[in-house]
């Protein structure tokens, strides 16, 4: 039986997180559709349809998806899973929020954030904030994933040509609406697909400092902006910045950490990184335990220096 | 209007895990145990709602060993009424917790059913989701600001790029993001009334759920270890090194 694949995206493009997606969906099997759901997402349907090893894409638009809502989107994935022998998608927020759902309606336990695909009922996935890794086997007849999308290569964004078919399968449960959005607006590259991540911890001390030191050196390597999670809840920046086993999961090319200590949970976000740089004045914090380059100092006076001399 | 909140006993989250030699899972004898982190932030915020008047009663549920009855009493003694222990010695899984929590909920008629947004010890972030499906109830997942306004809840939820409110009707499933509060700290005199309060104790059965699951855990083994790293003394040196060794920036 074919793959059900989950795309992401904002009603006008697709993420990247789809593409990596389809390519943990290739290890399953390789018959792979790809469900659009959304309110006005045609472009994004047909932005799918180009993507390398997908066979089909089914498209769904209709008001109520616009904001994918878990109670709508569940049902309307739970009615097409009789086709399917996995449903795959990643682990975002979004896939987060209604995946579990799906597999609640089928009555079927599911597998969250597998990091690698090992047969089509097999998978490993990290557990313990990324301190232990399980090899967990379903027996379940339909599998329900969601991907660690940082974990898989994205597959080709070109070179696919599947047909798109338009399905009229509207659910509104009635149980939730939309109220409002605060979306932070950014030029920079997206924090969980950018090559080089630049992140500030508590020792930045204000907000100012993040804009003053942070962005200039992550403007000079077009990289992405991240943070602690005490750099969070001190308010130098907005949560969705926070990088950690309750942010986001990054696994850039290169991971500059600027007066971070290293706690776990940060770790657990981050410590997948090819390449990782500390700056911190205390040789002796944990970060010096997963950096690959490590540089003692102020980073009052390290950050100008790099940003300059790069 | 009644809470429920379900809180799960778990390696304390400053522990530094160790894996079993024989690969079978994470060496948790003699290991602190304590209430998950964001469970805690659950009972705070029913605390906070009985506090504010939208809450009577708030009922603490917690699924596993005889031992999870100090986690109930610690919620208790941050200000629960009284717990429900579903014992069980078998792995508790995501869907068959839901199940329970299910059952209790409608035993107890519960409005506002609130729960962490993940376990820190299997990370799955489910149960939430799968008890407001399996109670056909509206969901509100990664909150970090509650309102009960009537018979519905706002809920600000965190969201990839920033943050998302929906309105749910009552009775709703919430599960709780680190920021929505901070707990509180036990005060002595509040543990030692929270030996009084009431605890009944159930099994699996009671409710009508059999415990297990179709997963299995094959294995647990440690992450690849990273290759030790280098000091370097200078910036020049970095950027160097990072040109020409990493080859990670042009």
């Amino acid at each position: 039986m074919a793959i059900l694949v989950y795309a992401e995206h904002d009603n006008a493009s697709l993420k990247k997180a789809t593409l990596s997606t389809v390519a943990a969906a290739q290890a399953m099997g390789d018959d792979i559709h790809v469900l659009v759901a959304g309110s006005g997402c045609q472009a994004v349907a047909d932005e799918a349809a180009k993507v390398a090893g997908v066979s089909k894409v089914l498209l769904e638009d209709d008001a109520a998806y616009e904001y994918q809502l878990a109670e709508n989107v569940a049902l309307l994935v739970k009615d097409l899973a009789a086709d399917y022998s996995h449903i795959v998608a990643p682990a975002t927020t979004n896939g987060k929020n209604f995946m579990p759902r799906v597999a609640a309606l089928l009555d079927v336990s599911m597998i969250s954030e597998a990091s690698k695909v090992i047969d089509a009922k097999t998978f490993e996935r990290p557990i313990y904030a990324g301190n232990a890794t399980a090899t967990v086997q379903t027996s379940e007849d339909k599998v329900l994933v969601t991907v660690r999308t940082t974990a898989f290569d994205a597959v080709a964004a070109e070179g696919g040509s599947a047909s798109v078919e338009t399905l009229s399968n509207v659910h509104d449960a009635g149980k939730s609406s939309f109220v409002s959005e605060e979306l932070a607006s950014s030029d920079r590259p997206e924090l969980t697909s950018a090559e080089i991540v630049v992140s500030g911890g508590r020792a930045l001390a204000n907000g100012e400092n993040f804009t003053k030191y942070i962005e200039p050196l992550a403007d000079k390597l077009s990289a992405a902006v991240g943070a602690s999670r005490a750099a969070v809840d001190a308010g130098y920046v907005p949560n969705d910045m926070q990088v950690g086993q309750t942010g986001k999961i990054v696994a850039p090319q290169l991971y500059i950490a600027a007066g971070i200590s290293g706690a776990i949970q940060h770790l657990a976000g981050m410590k997948d990184s090819k390449v990782i740089v500390a700056i911190n004045n205390d040789p002796e914090a944990p970060i010096a335990s997963v950096a690959d380059y490590f540089l003692e100092g102020d980073l009052f006076d390290v950050l100008p220096e790099l940003t300059s001399k790069l | 209007m009644k809470a429920l909140v379900a809180v799960k006993r778990v390696i304390d989250y400053n522990v530094k895990v160790r894996v079993k030699a024989d690969n079978s899972g994470v060496d948790l004898s003699n290991t602190k145990m304590s209430i998950n982190p964001f469970c805690e932030i659950a009972v705070e915020e029913a605390v906070r709602l009985k506090e504010a008047g939208v809450i009577d009663e708030i009922i603490v549920a917690s699924i596993g060993p005889k031992e999870a009855q100090e986690q109930i009493r610690a919620a208790l003694a941050l200000g629960a009424d009284r717990g429900v222990l579903v014992q069980t010695d078998e792995k508790p899984y995501p869907l068959q917790v839901a199940k329970i929590l299910k059952g209790i909920a409608e035993q107890e008629g519960t409005d506002i059913i609130l729960l962490g947004k993940q376990a820190i010890d299997d990370d799955n972030n489910q149960t939430g989701q799968m008890l407001a499906a399996l109670m056909g109830v509206g969901q509100g997942t990664f909150a970090s600001e509650v309102n009960v306004e009537g018979d519905k809840v706002n809920v600000k939820r965190e969201i990839d790029g920033g943050l998302q409110t929906v309105a749910l009707s009552l009775p709703a499933v919430i599960t709780t993001d680190l920021r929505l509060n901070e707990p509180r700290y036990a005060k002595l005199p509040n543990i030692m009334k929270a030996k009084k309060k009431p605890l009944d104790e159930k099994t699996p059965a009671d409710f009508g759920v059999e415990m297990g699951s179709k997963q299995q855990i094959l294995k647990v083994e440690p992450p690849a270890e990273r290759a030790a790293g280098v000091k370097v003394a200078s910036v020049d040196e970095l950027i160097d090194k990072l040109r020409n060794e990493a080859k990670v920036i042009s």
